[in-house]
């Protein structure tokens, strides 16, 4: 551990412990956390990792763009890698002592001891799911999004009634289809797929209209992986939802990792992240 | 005699006493056989019993009993999930009522394709071993992946016909008509040739012979391996999801990832159970009678 490193945590303790007391809500189990924060000053002394003297961040497989580079994580090259690297750094573990594993989403979530201390892949943080494991809290929030076809009848919507009118399709394991659900509220069932390659067959046999999807991954999807579409739009008001790092629960790590982001927040370095690699993915019309 | 519950004596006299005095040893022999029974049911109780304590009290003992139990058995969200995974689950048992008679129908075709013996008629012989070989050699999923992705495909436009659906059904059709069609015709070639010379015998065309001899007797005899496959039907018509319909897997897959908790798909199973084990029980129930009617005495 540098010298620099911690007097950069010295500085930062101070907004570390008042964004605490400010980022939990009434949920008992993360005051009690907070609690510890703030009496111990420093959350990342004598932080326990899954394998001693390292850092183990997972994320998806495939990882794509903007959030990792040619599936590369280990070059931090891509906002989330990026990210990781900075926090990693931070609780201590220059790139050296990080390794990267993959997870597939389920693995991520189900019960069990994890191979990953904290692990990456746009998840998105609700309560209920605090339930079930502990997010930091949010490095970024993404709108949904709707593309397709370029010319199909889905390009001309202009608002939530045109939305709800299509034949919406969705990528699984996304909170995307909780939107539509709830929030266009389609009269055609929405079809729920696999991966992306199914959502281009889908899209290109007629099958649905239009995909719903984080605007980022919208904007990849239809610039990298599936030819001849495009965004329509990203929808008014759906930009609330927060991308959180997870850890399983109540791991020792979640509040150095916590106070890790808050550092890499508090002096400047996420906004600087965020603009090199996010900037070209946030512009879009938008719809309702 | 048998009401005092006390344990008789072992057997007693030899076995050919029971062939000679009747009346006396029958009613040794009922006593035996119902101390025998009172003692199995007894040991089968007991080491039930013993086996439910011995799970029960060890599983909490695992470290991590906590976190499986309110990730998989959360009462709140066991409750919760139901309202949700109903009406999916019809679109469940509306495939599964729709596509087994459809089964039957083009199983038992190609059975019978497979039993043509006109030689004029060879390449559907053919026909019905290349489609019940290739069709079983590859994965459900797999058929359903590229008969519900492919066919839709070709129309460019949204009707019935070009539904994700309806080829996911036709795909399950096709799957398991191969394997019906393999049951029949293991059932027509069960009956006996001298069926068929009788039936010829008496004047019947080959067709004839076919509709009201063999198929009548043989069906009787396949019943309980087709009701098998009609229970790993109704379960297989889950994989439809894939096409990205929202069935009930797919509808607890979705709860699971609103909430990152596993109980909507014991909620899935319970409802998948709710259709299988009746469906389970007919089919031994059909063994059995089957079993009575051409079986001999059950040994013990």
């Amino acid at each position: 551990m540098s010298a620099r490193i911690s007097q950069k945590r010295l500085l930062s303790a101070l907004a570390v412990s008042s964004l605490f007391l400010t980022a939990c809500g009434s949920d008992a189990a993360s005051t009690d956390a907070a609690a510890e924060t703030t009496t111990a000053a420093d959350a990342c002394a004598g932080v326990k990792t899954i394998t001693e003297g390292k850092l183990t961040i997972a994320t998806g497989e495939p990882a794509f763009p903007p959030y990792v580079i040619d599936d590369k994580p280990e070059s931090g090259e891509g906002f989330e890698a990026a990210v990781a690297m900075a926090v990693a750094k931070e609780m201590g573990f220059d790139a050296a002592a990080t390794t990267w594993v993959r997870t597939a989403f389920d693995a991520a979530i189900a019960p069990g001891p994890k191979d990953f201390d904290f692990n990456l892949q746009q998840f998105t943080i609700t309560d209920e799911r605090k339930a079930a494991v502990d997010f930091s809290d949010g490095y970024y929030t993404a709108p949904q999004a709707i593309f397709g076809l370029k010319g199909s009848v889905a390009a001309g919507a202009k608002s939530m009634a045109d939305l709800a009118g299509l034949k919406i399709g969705v990528a699984t394991g996304t909170t995307s289809v909780t939107y539509v659900e709830e929030t266009i509220k389609p009269t055609n069932a929405v079809a729920v797929f696999n991966d992306n390659a199914a959502v281009k067959v889908a899209l290109e046999s007629k099958q649905i209209d239009a995909v719903v999807a984080d605007l980022p991954t919208a904007l990849y999807i239809t610039a990298a992986e599936i030819e001849g579409t495009q965004v329509f739009g990203q929808i008014a008001g759906s930009g609330t939802d927060q991308f959180g790092l997870l850890m399983s629960k109540d791991s020792p790590v979640t509040p150095c990792v916590n106070q890790a982001l808050a550092a890499v927040k508090a002096s400047g370095e996420l906004d600087t992240i965020t603009t090199k690699w996010m900037s070209e993915y946030t512009s879009a019309p938008v719809i309702g | 005699v048998s009401a005092d519950g006390s344990v008789p004596a072992p057997i007693a006299g030899p076995v050919t006493g029971t062939f000679a005095g009747q009346s006396s040893s029958t009613g040794r022999r009922a006593q035996f056989d119902a101390a025998e029974r009172r003692r199995g049911l007894i040991v089968a109780t007991a080491s039930t019993v013993a086996t439910i304590a011995a799970v029960s009290l060890a599983l909490p003992q695992l470290p991590g009993w906590d976190r499986v139990q309110t990730t998989f058995f959360s009462w709140k969200y066991f409750t919760g999930s139901f309202d949700d995974l109903w009406a999916p689950f019809l679109l469940n048992l509306k495939l599964f009522i729709i596509t087994s008679p459809c089964i039957l129908a083009v199983g038992m075709l190609v059975a019978v394709c497979r039993n043509v013996r006109s030689p004029a008629l060879f390449p559907l012989r053919l026909f019905a071993w290349l489609f019940t070989t290739v069709v079983r050699g590859v994965p459900v999923i797999l058929w359903i992946y590229l008969i519900g992705f492919g066919v839709p495909g070709l129309f460019q436009v949204r009707a019935w016909y070009s539904k994700g659906i309806f080829w996911g059904g036709v795909a399950l059709v096709m799957c398991y008509s191969a394997y019906v069609a393999e049951v029949f015709r293991a059932g027509i070639e069960s009956i006996h040739e001298s069926q068929r010379a009788a039936a010829r015998s008496l004047g019947l065309s080959p067709r004839q012979t076919m509709m009201t001899v063999i198929i009548p007797q043989a069906v009787r005899r396949v019943i309980p391996p087709l009701m098998n496959d009609l229970v790993s039907l109704q379960k297989d018509v889950a994989l439809v999801s894939v096409l990205g319909i929202v069935e009930a897997l797919r509808r607890a897959t979705i709860l699971k990832d609103r909430s990152f908790n596993f109980t909507p798909y014991v909620s899935a199973a319970v409802l998948f159970l709710l259709v299988s084990v009746p469906l389970t029980l007919l089919t031994d129930w059909m063994l059995s009678a089957e079993r009575r009617k051409t079986g001999g005495t059950a040994v013990r």
